[in-house]
């Protein structure tokens, strides 16, 4: 298959001034699947070719622009919103992911769009936390005791939180990887190196290095790839900004072997490289060079496609499966994973019915109480 | 040269480009649209509602939607129907029937949710000329009736649903579709005007029976002209009353207006200023009525006064 154009695009915007009209019916609407129309505008004004473009793609991408600049409005007034119910409590919290980007002002947050604020608190304050944001209209959604147990027993992160008038959702961590996952951060790391946001007492992000470590961990340890180019962009985003400083790839290479993350780190400079150009020196991580076999290589291209019909072929779907059982086996051990799954595909369904049949009954009785 | 409009093909020439891997394009106001169907009651839509709309021989679109039937059984038994946008279903299959107002209701969909260059208000636009009035109307209101008794009676058509609003100069850019009509409205507008072209009816779908009146040709026409809001009339019909206007202050309007606005809130401050722009430079009225012809009336009669 040929690159698609929204690959092309990302990897040098220029190439955006010599699209011919067929290329971009296709490359707006990868964009778009993709949830990067938005960052199309800013890499067309950043490499000075808006103007350039055809009249009608323009007004798509400026559309898309409006956009993600009340995305960027709207995170920055949530995270200001959630430092205050901390700040109140006392527990210090990192902004993590896009959230991150906003409120640290980088270039990986222009045209971006985002769903949910992602937050790190020391592990022991997760309960004052969860009362916390409870008081101030975060509420749980998901109250399957499964789940929740789930949750709290493996994962690093407690089940999101929704808050009630806004809509808008938080993800609690008190790690970036499960607790059960092959790789093992350790969270007291990312604390020591945490960079204070100016002008907000005890609110943080990661270190540069720590944020394109965790960019590559969440993007290549996880089993889903819908947003796939998404994330590889966003590390190749911050790898072009973080990267020029002398001797920030030996630093990334050393941190990556502190913090048990090397791997994704190698997956995520080969793929940067190969996909998007990035120019990361390979030197300085030679796990690169070593990305694994040709089998990873081509399922891992496919999973980084936009997620849009022109740009699958018929291994499409082997390619995500694999990745999604692969996401799996590197979080969690199979003698846990095993029972999840089977629980997953049987009890949990079984339990779902009759919550959902119970609820029947009690709509039932409320409506015989009204008409009395 | 103009380009060629839609009905320069036959019938079947239609049927055949929207069921090719290519699809069906044409301009619909400011937007290129490509439509998939494999269905003659699409064909048929498409040709009776958009035959005078100009051919787009182009390689780009701006939307590329589908109305067609589920893969599978249910498409084989012709029971439902589906609306694609671009890769997406939004919407849950309506059944087969619904196919022709499915066309409608999507596109509105498309469009509201992806033109953020402009602020949509959710109302009725007509225009006199290059000014135009925003009606504006909560369901039951009678902004379509009204709308399409005015459209019939000379003024020209912007849109019976969306008031799309540039946002650097304020203007009103036509999006000109065919009329929806609703229940009894529709025999209302084919007794008044029995030239006016109109969709078979359909029953039973989750807004009653509706219909839809063709677009006049000199509206279509003038797609690519942008008029200026002059008036926001606020319609409440009420059976048996006496004709009735009120005024209503530009604040007012302007808090009303955003009310009914679909992406006012995603463009901020910016559209805010818009929109209490446009308010300011209008004179807003409500508009209590039962007879249209009184109602057409006082709206020629203001269309006259501005033009003195």
């Amino acid at each position: 298959m040929k690159t698609p154009p929204l690959i092309r695009i990302l990897a040098d915007p220029r190439c955006m001034a010599g699209l011919d009209e067929a290329g971009w019916d296709v490359a707006i609407r990868q964009a778009r699947a993709a949830g990067l129309l938005a960052t199309l505008y800013h890499a067309a004004e950043g490499a000075g070719v808006l103007a350039a473009l055809p009249e009608r793609v323009g007004t798509q991408l400026l559309a898309a622009h409006h956009l993600a600049q009340r995305h960027f409005e709207v995170t920055q007034w949530e995270v200001r919103e959630i430092h205050a119910t901390l700040e109140n409590i006392g527990v210090p919290l990192v902004v993590l992911k896009g959230a991150a980007y906003v409120m640290a002002d980088l270039e990986a947050a222009r045209g971006r769009l985002f769903g949910d604020v992602d937050i790190l608190v020391p592990r022991g304050a997760l309960a004052d936390v969860e009362r916390a944001l409870g008081r101030a209209g975060w509420m749980q959604e998901n109250r399957d005791a499964y789940d929740d147990r789930y949750y709290r027993k493996w994962m690093h992160e407690i089940p999101a939180r929704k808050h009630a008038e806004r809509g808008t959702v938080i993800d609690v961590h008190h790690n970036i990887l499960p607790l059960t996952a092959r790789n093992k951060p350790r969270a007291d790391l990312l604390w020591q190196a945490a960079r204070p946001i100016a002008g907000f007492a005890d609110l943080y992000v990661l270190a540069p290095e720590d944020m394109l470590l965790h960019s590559a961990a969440h993007l290549f340890l996880n089993g889903e790839f819908d947003r796939g180019l998404r994330d590889l962009n966003d590390f190749s985003r911050l790898a072009r900004e973080f990267g020029g400083a002398p001797g920030f790839w030996e630093g990334v290479r050393a941190r990556a072997g502190d913090l048990d993350l090397v791997r994704p780190l190698g997956l995520a400079v080969r793929h940067a490289n190969r996909l998007l150009q990035t120019a990361i020196p390979e030197t300085t991580v030679p796990e690169a060079a070593q990305g694994g076999t040709g089998l990873l290589d081509a399922i891992l291209t496919r999973g980084l496609r936009p997620n849009h019909s022109s740009a699958r072929d018929p291994g499409t779907a082997a390619a995500l499966f694999a990745l999604y059982v692969r996401g799996h086996y590197l979080r969690m051990p199979f003698h846990l994973l095993l029972p999840h799954l089977l629980y997953k595909a049987t009890l949990a369904k079984y339990r779902e019915q009759k919550l959902h049949d119970r609820n029947q009954e009690l709509m039932e009785q409320f409506r015989a109480f009204l008409d009395k | 040269m103009p380009a060629a409009q839609l009905n320069s093909l036959s019938p079947r020439e239609i049927r055949q480009l929207l069921d090719s891997p290519r699809g069906l394009r044409f301009d619909i106001g400011p937007f290129r649209v490509c439509v998939h169907s494999r269905l003659t009651g699409i064909a048929a839509h498409v040709h009776e509602m958009y035959g005078h709309y100009p051919l787009a021989d182009s390689d780009y679109a701006d939307l590329h939607f589908a109305v067609d039937v589920p893969a599978g059984l249910h498409g084989l038994l012709r029971r439902q129907v589906n609306f694609r946008f671009d890769d997406e279903f939004p919407f849950k299959p309506l059944p087969f029937a619904q196919a022709r107002p499915f066309f409608e209701w999507g596109l509105n969909w498309c469009i509201a949710t992806t033109a953020h260059q402009y602020l949509i208000i959710h109302a009725a636009v007509v225009a006199k000329g290059d000014h135009c009035a925003l009606i504006p109307g909560r369901p039951g209101a009678g902004k379509s009736t009204l709308c399409a008794a005015l459209v019939a009676s000379g003024w020209r058509l912007l849109s019976d649903e969306m008031a799309l609003i540039a946002l650097d100069t304020g203007l009103i850019w036509p999006v000109p579709r065919p009329v929806s009509l609703k229940n009894a409205s529709i025999d209302i507008i084919r007794g008044r005007h029995p030239e006016v072209v109109l969709s078979p009816s359909f029953t039973d779908t989750h807004k009653g029976t509706v219909a839809h009146m063709r677009a006049p040709d000199a509206s279509v026409s003038a797609a690519g002209r942008a008029a200026r809001a002059r008036w926001v009339v606020y319609p409440g019909y009420q059976s048996g009353a006496a004709t009735e206007v009120g005024p209503v202050t530009p604040c007012q309007s302007t808090l009303r207006l955003a009310d009914d606005s679909f992406n006012l809130p995603l463009l901020g401050g910016r559209g805010f200023e818009v929109l209490a722009e446009v308010a300011s430079q209008c004179s807003s009225f409500t508009l209590r009525y039962s007879s249209l012809d009184e109602a057409i009336a006082w709206f020629d009669a203001q269309a006259e006064a501005c033009r003195a």
